[in-house]
Parts: structure tokens; C-alpha cells; sequence
């Protein structure tokens, strides 16, 4: 190929591709022909994985810009598609239609938080801090508002919001080697921490770069093909976006028709821990608009501060690559998102309408439970009924499920061929990949550059830091797998704890650091640990039986924490002297797209 | 007022509306989330389950890109905006 390899990345990744849909046809052939399920999942994910190192290796640099900010030449929609596949985590891609599935309107206030919140990226900070030409955000906040503790304030922020985050992502890469590859979870966590660290550990932000825009073309496709092949299957529509009106309607009439019935504690001990029935109206109002509001508030203010979306945007070529950037990624986001409704629609549908073939409820016990995937499910822990009225008829309320299972089960459910569960497997590990590469570098790179070269040793070489960096990389890599592998917290639970602690700790002092030139060291410090201790006291608090108030729950700490964060920033900035003159021409400048960054191209 | 300021003032300006046209699609449609959703909408679906699940993330799609585009009039306008060779 003649050019340099920026210039060809359209008819690289065309070619991968392309190669990757061969793949799929090779493997669907290979199934016709006879190749078993266990050998399809295990080549799905072994290929992709491959694939992944391979790029990871090709990135390898000794280069602190591109080890960084992958040398801040990553063009705009490329870096889109990165940041989405960044974002989108294990959650997004395995959780979240389970989560719409069953607790329908007000779960989907986590759709609207975790796409809303790029606005605030693109108008905020992203432009701005690009232009501050900074290698991390606490590099950011050191400059800024100067000082070791302001600076080491922001490594402690990141370090509690990213390592929440991660452990989370490295329990999902785990969960699904383990049933791809059919090895128990303990190991199987280390097979997935192994596969993230070969992306990341040679090329940093580079390696992580590429192998995240290819990262994203396999989970898109994953995701995208069983929703419209269901939704064509099951005659709701070609396209299921425009067209899934008439069964958003048909499940409202089966709800009432066979009404929500509650079950008796008693009874619920019976059923699988992580299992749950559908209890919830599938498209109606079912939270209150505060629920709904602060929930999707937290998920905005936390986007804005989590640093692994953040440091994506450093690696544009200009500030104006930045903002659109923010727009690409956020459309990439939109692809998959508004596709998990519609997949928990078919999903409900296709399991509660007797009309259909696939229909369960209204059938007898024998029946189910003689049903191919229905056996599978179960072993699997993700499927249970019980008869509790013994009327030996299935109900609605006598069927559980696992979240994960509307995803990983509604291909096979609706008759697809095994390829596609193959495929979906390579999609999850890809999504939960990419957002433990970039959290896992995130950390890392803040603790290298941060704490070790600006303040430990500011004379050593690029070789020493690049060489500290990657050993934290895989420290930081192993302690997480280790606490992973305990599993102390479900998938989900974590990452919108994390979104809580960054916005408490970060979201203030990062837009106000930009946004008012009054703030100063002083308050940014108290802004940042009063925020996080009042946030991480309330959660404590909350469940330890704390009766909390306003209506902020365990799941919105944040609101709490960043609320504190911005009294006593803004009280203790106007309580302090105002910064120095060199820090307010500084602000000054990064208010402008033009003339240099203010910290150099390597520092 | 210096040609920094007139910039920083139109900046300003932008993200107040910017923020105002997000805090509709984010926050203002679901105070009235239930009286909403009574009505059918775009493509046969409920209105407020629509908007959360397509309109209000196609709305901020839009309007990032939007943005993007008004700030880097403003940029030029007062010869702020990045050379090639920066």
C-alpha cells in the first residue's frame, strides 16, 4: 500500500472488514457442514482476540506522544468509532437490553444519561482541553490550578471512578471466555486480562487506538445483524427502528391481559439468585420524574468526567477535530443504543405471545420444559420457571430470567443458526475488552505521568517512563482481575458507581478549571476530595440503611457529592487569593483554538 | 472590548443555547413523562418511549454536530480558528 498508514486507514479497516464478514460466512458453512457449537464460540473469540493482539503488536512505539496520545494524528471519525467502542462496555453491549426488558421506562433513563452526556463533552471541556495539549486529565488539573496536591487530588479521583469501573469490565471479558471457551470463571478472568493486556501494553494509546476502532466494528456488527434477522424472522418489520410500533403495542394488551401478578416471598426463594420475572410495564411511565431525571442527570455529569472518554479526545489532530469528534462517537453510540430497545421488545415478545411458535407463557410445564433452548438456558442459570399456582400452565409471573439472557439467548430463542451466538460472544468480549483497555491505560498513564514523571522523577528518561508505565499497566491489570474474580458487585452496579464517584470528585473542578477564571488551586483541592468523600460517605451511608433524602439513591450518589463539590470549590476559590497572572493568560488561551498548546508536544 | 472577549462572549452565548436546547431533550420532556406518553407519536410509538428510546438520542446527535459546526464560525469569525500547520 503506498501512503502512510494514516492516510489508508479507510481501506485498512475495509479490508478487516470485509475479512471479518468472510469469517462469519466460513463459520456459518463450517456449522452446515457440521462443526459443533462449543467449536464455533471457541474460534469466534479466539480469531477476533488474535486479530486484537496482532494490532496491538503492529502499534508497538517508544515514543511518548504516541504511547500517550497515540501521537495526536487519529482523524475524526476513526477516533468516533474508538470512543464508542471505549464507552460502550460490557454493560451496554450485554446488560442493557436485559435491563430495558425488565424494568422497561425507568431503566431507559440510562439511555438518555449515557448519550446526553456527550453534549456536555463536545460543549464544555473536550475543545478545551485539547487545546490544553495535555497527556491525562490530572495532567490538566496539575497545570491549571499548579501544585503536587492538586494534581495527585485528581490521580485519587480517577484512580477510585476508573478502578470501580474496571473490575467490572475485566468480570465481564471473564464471564464470557468462560462460556465461550468452557473454562471455569477463575481462570477464564485471566485469559480475558491477558487478551486486554496484549492490546494495550506494547503500543499504549496507539495500540489501544487501533484495536478499539476494530473493536467496534466487530461489536456493532454483533449486535446489529440478530436484531434486524429476528425482527425480519418474527414479521415485525424490515427495519425494526420504524417499525416495532404494533408489538410495543401487543405486549401493553398481553400485560393487561394477563396482568401482573405478585409473587410470594415464599415461593421467590425458590428461584435462582440474578433471575427475575417481568413485573413492570414494558412501555409505559413507570418511574417518577425525579427517579427518571436525577438518574439520567448522574449518567450526563459522570460522562463529562470519566478520564478514559476524555483522553480519547487528546488524541485529535486540532481542537476543531475534537468537537466533531464528540459527534461521531456519539452517533457510533446511538447505533447500538437505540437498537437495545427494540432487541428487548423481540425479545419479550417472541417469549410472552402465545400466538407465536416461540411463546412459552400459556404452555404446560411438560412442553417448556422439553424445549431445546429452554434446557440449555437453564443449565446455564438463566432460565427458571416454577409452578406456583399448580394449575400446571406457565404464567407470566411463574417465568425468570437472566439480564444477560436477552442478549445472549434471543438468537437461539428465535431460531437463529449458532454462528450468530458465536458472533454475539465475540461482540461482548469485544465491547468489555475495549472499555477495560481504555480504563486499564487511563489509570495507568495517571499514575506513570502523573505521579511518577512530574512529581517522584521529573528527569527521568522516555525510556524509564515508558518502562514504569507498562509495569503499572500490568499491575494495575492483575489487581483488578484479582478483585474480579471475587465477585463482590454485579456488572452493572459498578459502572454506574463509577460514573457517580468520577462526577463527584471531577465534574466541578474540570468545567470550572475551563469555565471560571476565579477558581483556583486551593478551591479545585477542596472541590475534588470533599466531593469524593461526600459522595463515597453517602453511599456508605445509603447501604448501610441510611435513609438517604431528595430522593438520591445509591445509584445517583453523585448528585450529592458533585453538589458539595461545587460549594466548596466556589467558596473556598472566593475565600482564597485569585490565581496569578500566568494562570489567567493561561486560561485565556485555552479559550481559543489558535497558537500553540500550552503544554508542549512532549512533555 | 478586546477581539478575545467579543469571541469568549459569542462562545458563551453558544453553550447557553446549547445547554438550553440539551436541558429540553435531557431533562424538560420527562417532567411530563406519564401526560406524554398518552399520545401516539412518531412511527406509531408512545411519545416519552420513544423519545427515550430514539428522539431524545438523535436530538443530541444532532445537536453536537450542530455545535460543532456554529463554534467554528464563531472561531473564524474573529480569526481564531487553527492553521493547518499548528
Amino acid at each position: 500500500m503506498k501512503g502512510n498508514f494514516i492516510d489508508n486507514l479507510p481501506k485498512v479497516y475495509g479490508i478487516y472488514t470485509g475479512g471479518f464478514i468472510g469469517f462469519i460466512i466460513i463459520m456459518a458453512i463450517a456449522e452446515q457442514m457440521g462443526m459443533s457449537a462449543k467449536a464455533i464460540g471457541i474460534a469466534f473469540v479466539a480469531f477476533t482476540v488474535f486479530i486484537y493482539a496482532l494490532i496491538g503488536w503492529l502499534s508497538r512505539t517508544a515514543q511518548a506522544d504516541a504511547y500517550y496520545v497515540a501521537g495526536r494524528q487519529v482523524p475524526t471519525v476513526f477516533n468516533g468509532m474508538a470512543t464508542a467502542a471505549d464507552w460502550m462496555s460490557g454493560a451496554s453491549f450485554v446488560a442493557m437490553a436485559g435491563g430495558i426488558y425488565f424494568k422497561g421506562y425507568g431503566y431507559m433513563a440510562l439511555l438518555v444519561g449515557w448519550t446526553g452526556g456527550y453534549v456536555l463533552v463536545a460543549s464544555l471541556l473536550a475543545p478545551y482541553l485539547r487545546k490544553f495539549g495535555c497527556y491525562t486529565v490530572p495532567d490538566f488539573i496539575g497545570t491549571r490550578y499548579g501544585g503536587n496536591l492538586a494534581r495527585f487530588s485528581a490521580v485519587v479521583v480517577l484512580t477510585v471512578a476508573s478502578f470501580t469501573y474496571v473490575t467490572a469490565q475485566i468480570n465481564a471479558t471473564g464471564t464470557i471466555a468462560s462460556v465461550a471457551l468452557d473454562i471455569p470463571f477463575q481462570y477464564a478472568v485471566y485469559v480475558g486480562l491477558i487478551s486486554i493486556l496484549l492490546c494495550s501494553m506494547l503500543g499504549g494509546m496507539r495500540g489501544v487506538t487501533w484495536t478499539q476502532v476494530a473493536q467496534y466494528i466487530v461489536l456493532i456488527i454483533a449486535y446489529l445483524l440478530p436484531v434486524f434477522w429476528i425482527s425480519n424472522k418474527m414479521g415485525a418489520g424490515f427495519f425494526p427502528h420504524f417499525m416495532l410500533a404494533d408489538e410495543v403495542a401487543r405486549i401493553g394488551e398481553l400485560e393487561q391481559q394477563f396482568g401482573f401478578v405478585k409473587n410470594a416471598a415464599a415461593d421467590l426463594k425458590s428461584v435462582p439468585k440474578g433471575l427475575a420475572g417481568i413485573t413492570k410495564a414494558h412501555s409505559a411511565v413507570n418511574a417518577t420524574p425525579w427517579a427518571f431525571i436525577s438518574l439520567a442527570l448522574a449518567m450526563m455529569m459522570g460522562t463529562a468526567s470519566l478520564p478514559h472518554v476524555m483522553m480519547r479526545y487528546f488524541t485529535t489532530p486540532s481542537v476543531k477535530a475534537a468537537r466533531k469528534s464528540v459527534g461521531w462517537s456519539l452517533f457510533f453510540i446511538f447505533l447500538l443504543y437505540s437498537s437495545a430497545p427494540m432487541l428487548a421488545t423481540l425479545s419479550k415478545l417472541s417469549l410472552i405471545d402465545p400466538n407465536l411458535p416461540t411463546g412459552i407463557i400459556g404452555k404446560t410445564f411438560a412442553e417448556v420444559e422439553a424445549i431445546d433452548w429452554y434446557q440449555n438456558w437453564n443449565q446455564a442459570n438463566l432460565m427458571f420457571i416454577s409452578d406456583f399456582n399448580g394449575n400446571g400452565t406457565l404464567e407470566l409471573n411463574e417465568f425468570f430470567m437472566g439480564g444477560k439472557a436477552v442478549v445472549l439467548a434471543t438468537p437461539e430463542i428465535a431460531g437463529l443458526p449458532y454462528v450468530i451466538s458465536g458472533l454475539v460472544a465475540a461482540g461482548g468480549m469485544a465491547a468489555a475488552m475495549s472499555t477495560a483497555d481504555g480504563l486499564i491505560l487511563a489509570i495507568a498513564n495517571a499514575i506513570s505521568h502523573d505521579v511518577y514523571y512530574k512529581i517522584i522523577d521529573p528527569k527521568a528518561e522516555t525510556a524509564k517512563r515508558l518502562l514504569v508505565a507498562r509495569v503499572l499497566l500490568v499491575i494495575i491489570g492483575f489487581a483488578g482481575a484479582t478483585i474480579a474474580a471475587m465477585e463482590i458487585q454485579g456488572i452493572l452496579g459498578s459502572v454506574i458507581w463509577a460514573f457517580d464517584f468520577a462526577m463527584s470528585g471531577l465534574f466541578f473542578p474540570l468545567v470550572l478549571g475551563v469555565w471560571w477564571k476565579r477558581a483556583n488551586r486551593q478551591g479545585a483541592i477542596a472541590g475534588m476530595l470533599g466531593g469524593l468523600i461526600a459522595g463515597a460517605w453517602y453511599l456508605v451511608w445509603v447501604r448501610t440503611g441510611g435513609s438517604g433524602f431528595l430522593g438520591i439513591t445509591q445509584l445517583t450518589f453523585g448528585i450529592f457529592g458533585s453538589a458539595v463539590s461545587l460549594v466548596l470549590m466556589v467558596v473556598v476559590s472566593l475565600m482564597t487569593a485569585e490565581p496569578d497572572k500566568a494562570t489567567q493568560k493561561m486560561v485565556d488561551d485555552v479559550r481559543v483554538p489558535s497558537g500553540k498548546s500550552i503544554l508542549g508536544k512532549s512533555h | 472590548m478586546s477581539n478575545q472577549q467579543k469571541h469568549w462572549e459569542k462562545t458563551r452565548g453558544l453553550l447557553f443555547i446549547t445547554l438550553a436546547i440539551w436541558f429540553v431533550f435531557s431533562i424538560g420532556i420527562f417532567l411530563f413523562g406519564a401526560e406524554m406518553n398518552e399520545v401516539t407519536g412518531p412511527f406509531g410509538y408512545p411519545w416519552t418511549y420513544w423519545f427515550t428510546c430514539q428522539g431524545s438520542l438523535g436530538a443530541f446527535v444532532i445537536l453536537i454536530f450542530w455545535f460543532a459546526n456554529r463554534q467554528e464560525k464563531i472561531d473564524e469569525e474573529f480569526g481564531f480558528s487553527e492553521r493547518e500547520d499548528e
